[in-house]
Parts: C-alpha cells; sequence; structure tokens
C-alpha cells in the first residue's frame, strides 16, 4: 500500500518508530526514565552473559522449548491445512506471558531496581510478573482494573499467593487501559527503585521492540520445528491479538519470508457493527495512547472508548505500533472473529484434541476453523496456542450453563 | 509580542512573580468555565492554563483525573473550549491563556485546524503533555506559523543535555515540574528546586515557572523565591470537586484560595 516494505532489521528505528507509528509520546517526567530504560536494553542485548542467563531460565525454569504439536484430529475434521500448535500453553504459569517477563526482570536486576510494577487485564500478565519477582526476591505490585478484578478471581489469588499486592483501579472504566495508567502513575512517583514490566508490545519505545525481541523466541523455535517436520517453512502463521505480543513474537522471525503469510485474529466482541468489539484495526484509527502512535478505539473527539471482548486478554483498546505498521503495509493480514465464534472454537478444541485453549487464543482457533478448509492439505499453518485455559473456565461454564447442564456439550461444530 | 512574553516583561519591570492557576475546562460543566476565568484574573491571576479533558491523563493525579470525567459526562469537547476562549476574550484581552492537554484529541482534530481555531479564538500558547521536544518536529512550526507558542515540561531527573533540547525548543515558559510525579502529589522541598533551576537558567533565558505542590500562600511564596512563576492546579480542582453540587460556591472559593496567593507572593 505505497509504503516501504517492513525489514526486521531496520525496525524501529532510533526513534522507536515502525513507520508512522510508535515513538515517545510521554510527558517529560518519563522521558528519562524510558531513555535509561533503552540504554540499559541496548547493553543487555550486546551481553553474551545476559543472554546465558536467559537462556538458562527459559530452559530450566519456563520449560523452553514449546513443542510444536500436529493437531491431527482437528486437521481431519477441518479438511484442508495442515495444523501445527505451538505450545506456549505448557509453558510455566500457563502462556506466553512469562517470557517476555522473565526477560525484563533480569534487566530490572542489572539496572539494580527492586521493586516491579505492572499492569494486567486477564491477570495472565500479573501473574507472570508476580511469578518472576518471587523468583528474584523483589517487591511486586500489580495494578488491575476493579471490574477485571472482579472477573479473573483465581489470577488474583494466584498473584496474592505469589507475594504480589495487586491494587485495584478504580478510575475511568476500571480496566486493563486504566490499569496502565495508574501503573505510569506509580513510575513516575518512585523512579528511583521501580521497574515496570510493560506486558505487550505497546507503550512508548523500546517497550514494543523490547517485548518484541523476549517474545521472539517463540517465532525462532516455531521456525526450527515446523523445518524439522516438514523439511521447509510453514505458508501461514495464525495468533489471536489484543496488544499483539504473541502474535509479534511467532511472526516476527519470519517477517522477512515474503511467502509466509501472517495472520493476526482481533477480537470482534459481539461484532464490529456493535461497537462492543476490541478490534483496533479493523474497528479503530490511528491516535496516540500510552507512549505510542498507534490504532485505537476512540471516539470523533479523540476520547478512548471502551474495548469488549469475552476474552479480558484481548480487551484493550490499543494494539502494538508494529502490527499498525504490518497493517497498513500490507505485510500481515488482520481478522476478526466473534465472541460465540471464540466459544465454540474452545469447544472444539476440548473435544478434538483434550486441550483446553485460553479464551485468547480460542480466537485464532475460531479462524483456523474458517480458513483451512478453504486451504489445500499441503498447506502448513502454525498456530500460536498462547495460553490455557483454566483461567477462564468460569466465563465459559457461565456462558454454556446449559449444554453443561445437559451433559453433553455439543462439541461438534463443524460437521463431520 | 504574544501576550505571555508582554504579561513576563510586564512582571519582571514590577518585580513580581507570575501567579499562574490551571482550571480542567468543562469542570463541573461547561456553562461555569468562563466565569471561573474571570474570577482568577480578579483575584490576580496573570496567566490562565485551561485543560483539555481526556479520557486518559497518565500524568496527571486522580484530581485532574477526576475532573476530566466529570467535563466529559458534560461532552466538552475542543470547539467548546474554543468557544470559552472566545467568551473570555470579549471582556479580557489581555490576560494570556495556555491551552493544557494530551496530544490525541489535537491529533484527532488535525494540527492545523487545531492551530486556526485556537489562534483565532484568542489562545496564545499551547502545551502538549505526551509530546516531548523528540516529537514536536511537525506540531511545533504549525503552531509557531500561528504565532501560538509551545510550552514544554522539565523535570527533576532532567539532564542537562535534555533540558537544552527542551527549552531550545521551548517559547513563552518552562514548566518545571516540581515533584516526580503526578499532578496533586504531597510535598515540596524549596531548597531542592532552587538546586534544580539553577542550571536551567545557564540553559535558558525562558523564565521559570514551578507547578505540581503548590497548595496555598506560604506554599506559594517559598516557590516563588526561587521562581519567575507559580502554577497552580490540583487544589483549586479540589475545591470544583468539593462543590459539585452547589456550583454557585465555586468561584468565591476559588478567589479565596488564589487571593491568599497573590498576596503572600506580592508581600
Amino acid at each position: 500500500m505505497g509504503l516501504p516494505h517492513p525489514n526486521p532489521e531496520f525496525a524501529p528505528d532510533a526513534g522507536g518508530f515502525f513507520g508512522r507509528f510508535g515513538g515517545r509520546f510521554v510527558a517529560e517526567t518519563l522521558m528519562p526514565l524510558i531513555l535509561e530504560l533503552q540504554e540499559a536494553y541496548e547493553s543487555a542485548k550486546q551481553d553474551p552473559d545476559f543472554n546465558a542467563e536467559l537462556d538458562a531460565l527459559r530452559r530450566d525454569y519456563i520449560g523452553r522449548a514449546s513443542p510444536l504439536y500436529l493437531a491431527e484430529r482437528l486437521t481431519e475434521r477441518l479438511g484442508g491445512a495442515r495444523i501445527y500448535l505451538k505450545r506456549e500453553d505448557l509453558m510455566h504459569t500457563g502462556a506466553h506471558k512469562i517470557n517476555n517477563c522473565i526477560g525484563q526482570v533480569l534487566l530490572a536486576r542489572r539496572m539494580g531496581k527492586q521493586r516491579i510494577i505492572a499492569e494486567t487485564g486477564a491477570g495472565m500478565h500479573g501473574v507472570a510478573t508476580a511469578t518472576v519477582a518471587a523468583r528474584f526476591g523483589m517487591e511486586c505490585i500489580i495494578y488491575m482494573g476493579s471490574t477485571d478484578i472482579d472477573r479473573q478471581q483465581p489470577n488474583v489469588q494466584r498473584m496474592k499467593l505469589l507475594g504480589a499486592k495487586v491494587i485495584p483501579v478504580t478510575s475511568g472504566t476500571g480496566t486493563l487501559k486504566d490499569a496502565m495508567n495508574d501503573a505510569l502513575r506509580d513510575w513516575v512517583t518512585n523512579v528511583a527503585d521501580t521497574f515496570y514490566i510493560i506486558g505487550t508490545v505497546a507503550g512508548p519505545h523500546p517497550y514494543p521492540a523490547m517485548v518484541r525481541d523476549f517474545q521472539s523466541v517463540i517465532g525462532r523455535e516455531a521456525r526450527e520445528q515446523v523445518v524439522e517436520k516438514e523439511g521447509r517453512l510453514p505458508d501461514s502463521l495464525l495468533a489471536c491479538i489484543g496488544g499483539g505480543s504473541n502474535a509479534m513474537g511467532l511472526f516476527h522471525p519470519f517477517l522477512g519470508d515474503e511467502d509466509v503469510r501472517l495472520i493476526g485474529v482481533e477480537a470482534a466482541g459481539e461484532g464490529l457493527d456493535t461497537g462492543k468489539h476490541a478490534a483496533s484495526l479493523q474497528g479503530g484509527s490511528p491516535g496516540v495512547l500510552h507512549g505510542n502512535r498507534t490504532f485505537l478505539l476512540q471516539t470523533a473527539e479523540g476520547q478512548i472508548t471502551d474495548a469488549h471482548s469475552i476474552s479480558a486478554g484481548l480487551d484493550y483498546p490499543g494494539i502494538g505500533p508494529e502490527h499498525a505498521w504490518l497493517h497498513e503495509s500490507g505485510r500481515a493480514e488482520y481478522v476478526a472473529v466473534t465472541d460465540d465464534e471464540a466459544l465454540d472454537a474452545f469447544k472444539t478444541l476440548c473435544r478434538l484434541e483434550g486441550i483446553i485453549p485460553a479464551l485468547e487464543s480460542a480466537h485464532a482457533i475460531a479462524h483456523a476453523i474458517k480458513l483451512a478448509p478453504t486451504l489445500p492439505e499441503d498447506h502448513v499453518m502454525v498456530l500460536n496456542l498462547s495460553g490455557r485455559g483454566d483461567k477462564d473456565m468460569a466465563t465459559v461454564t457461565e456462558h454454556l450453563a446449559d449444554e453443561l447442564a445437559a451433559g453433553a456439550p455439543a462439541a461438534d461444530a463443524p460437521a463431520q | 509580542m504574544n501576550r505571555i512574553d508582554q504579561r513576563f516583561a510586564t512582571l519582571k519591570a514590577q518585580g513580581r512573580t507570575a501567579l499562574i492557576p490551571y482550571l480542567t475546562a468543562g469542570d463541573p460543566a461547561p456553562e461555569y468555565t468562563v466565569g471561573f476565568m474571570h474570577a482568577l484574573v480578579e483575584a490576580g491571576a496573570d496567566i490562565i492554563e485551561l485543560g483539555v479533558p481526556f479520557s486518559d491523563p497518565m500524568a496527571d493525579g486522580p484530581v485532574i483525573q477526576k475532573a476530566c470525567e466529570r467535563a466529559l459526562k458534560h461532552g466538552t469537547r475542543l470547539t467548546h473550549l474554543f468557544a470559552m476562549v472566545r467568551e473570555f476574550r470579549e471582556q479580557d484581552t489581555e490576560t494570556p491563556v495556555v491551552l493544557m492537554g494530551y496530544l490525541n484529541p489535537i491529533e484527532r482534530m488535525g494540527y492545523e485546524a487545531f492551530a486556526d481555531q485556537a489562534q483565532a479564538a484568542g489562545v496564545d500558547g499551547v502545551l502538549t503533555v505526551d509530546m516531548p521536544p523528540e516529537e514536536a518536529d511537525e506540531f511545533g512550526p504549525v503552531l509557531k506559523a500561528r504565532g501560538l507558542q509551545s510550552i514544554f515540561l522539565v523535570a527533576p531527573t532532567t539532564s542537562d543535555a535534555r533540558a537544552g533540547t527542551i527549552s531550545a525548543h521551548g517559547e513563552g515558559y518552562l514548566y518545571y515540574v516540581s515533584l516526580k510525579g503526578v499532578t496533586g502529589a504531597a510535598t515540596l522541598n524549596v531548597d531542592e528546586i532552587d538546586a534544580h533551576l539553577a542550571p536551567l537558567r545557564k540553559l535558558s533565558d525562558l523564565p521559570l515557572c514551578v507547578g505540581f505542590g503548590i497548595r496555598d500562600g506560604a506554599t506559594a511564596a517559598a516557590v516563588g523565591k526561587v521562581a519567575e512563576g507559580v502554577i497552580v492546579g490540583s487544589v483549586l480542582v479540589g475545591q470544583i470537586a468539593a462543590c459539585v453540587d452547589d456550583p454557585a460556591a465555586i468561584a468565591p472559593r476559588l478567589k479565596d484560595i488564589l487571593g491568599e496567593m497573590r498576596q503572600a507572593l506580592d508581600a
């Protein structure tokens, strides 16, 4: 679409821009902090000792590499593309979020910071942050919207068990964006001893690039594993998108492989035309929030509006700036699936593969269910199963109450 | 000459310190804002900072966040702010008005459309909280072309090198954030502020105004000894919050608080 083709070697630029997206749109109170962070990250990246420790923790603490699993019954049922699942759900704490947290906590220690803060929506990033803070003996404060605290109680209990203090955020609408506002406020108030672990590929530079780099272990592994199993690169990659960290982690090592289709799946909530969705790319417009220029859900006057999704982890009114760039340049495709489609996909994966996926990941599966049957049998698809679904039992049970009461969940959505 | 420069020149000649109150436009409802502006001028305001309400005011504390929420509940938007400034200018052509807010509502309107309307309404300066000089290359010249001054923040954590860059971009005055943290936070250390302002004076000819943490006559006078101006926000906005059910009581209270600060500064 007229933009230069993304080159992973050159993005972002020195100012943190991916094309016109990204940047450092923060108050001067924060600017010195993110410049210090950027310098520390650039130096850590080059340090063999830092990387060796990160690799060892990935292997022995997180449990990497995560398997690449051929979903045979799902593939057979859909009758098209061969579908591989990248099993981030099997990693420590049950989702990909830990990949980023382990990297950032090592950086925090290197910078001499003893107090860790983070925002969380569904609670998965909060749990992963509380986990690494416990592992490294650091104080941990998690900001969480009061609305999210109500709907994600098991994760709140987990964070507390791990020694974190969970602070309810009641300002604004009491959801993820408000939690991020309060975490930013904490950071500028406690400059000297505090490290802010942002959980997704958004925020001011260097966060989008740094979180992507820590998550890119997903794509690097998948690349090796698929070549081992199939003898070639995959034809398509599929991942769900809220802020976009699991998708960016899978996509990034393949950005230069132009024959590999990259497909990001946003949350269409109750439908893109209802206004109750979380699809920033397909239902939003460019703007500036939380330190970066990207696509946002907003009013005509530039006020940020609420996102809606059955999955709390996708419930964010923005998206990482690199996705905004990949979207505009056309290198990646972005689609959306509704709450109902995600729930059907959730059931399908439970019944066909014996895997209970996170509702976030179920969005990617839902699109695979639509797409795979249209593709030839030699098409190789890698889908990021970003997390496991234990945390979603309450939500799913509520939505499927009638079916579960009848004792026979109508799992076999696609016809035999 | 821009009204802001004019005002600082006059104050300097008189040996006085600028008193700069902040209010969120549209709080508690849009119809009150112009009246409050006049009341502040009567009580001794030299410059008025008018806040543009935003749904996600990340650099502000709970007091101003709540003010934004009250203003947004009444649908306050940029076009209303321009109308308020136009109405204010019918009676007051001398007091400078600075719009202070976040970038997104301005981007959404478009830089040029925003600047055209701000100029036409009688605005003198713009402080975009989440736009450091690094990101101001496009917007800065648009404002400058219309005689609107770009006001920038300097923080205690800002390095000398950055302070140099900021003052090179800045016009009107430098807004020194006196506390690490968000607006409305607690304590204030005047010696520490003085120590921070000293190197800034070497880097910049702009008047230095100190904001965040000024609560009463005593704190205003203390800061006034080391700065060319004091900026007061949360304590005024807090009065509005306390009187949302009795809006008629707000203007007298604002005048009392600002009047005490004026007296203390001029004593």
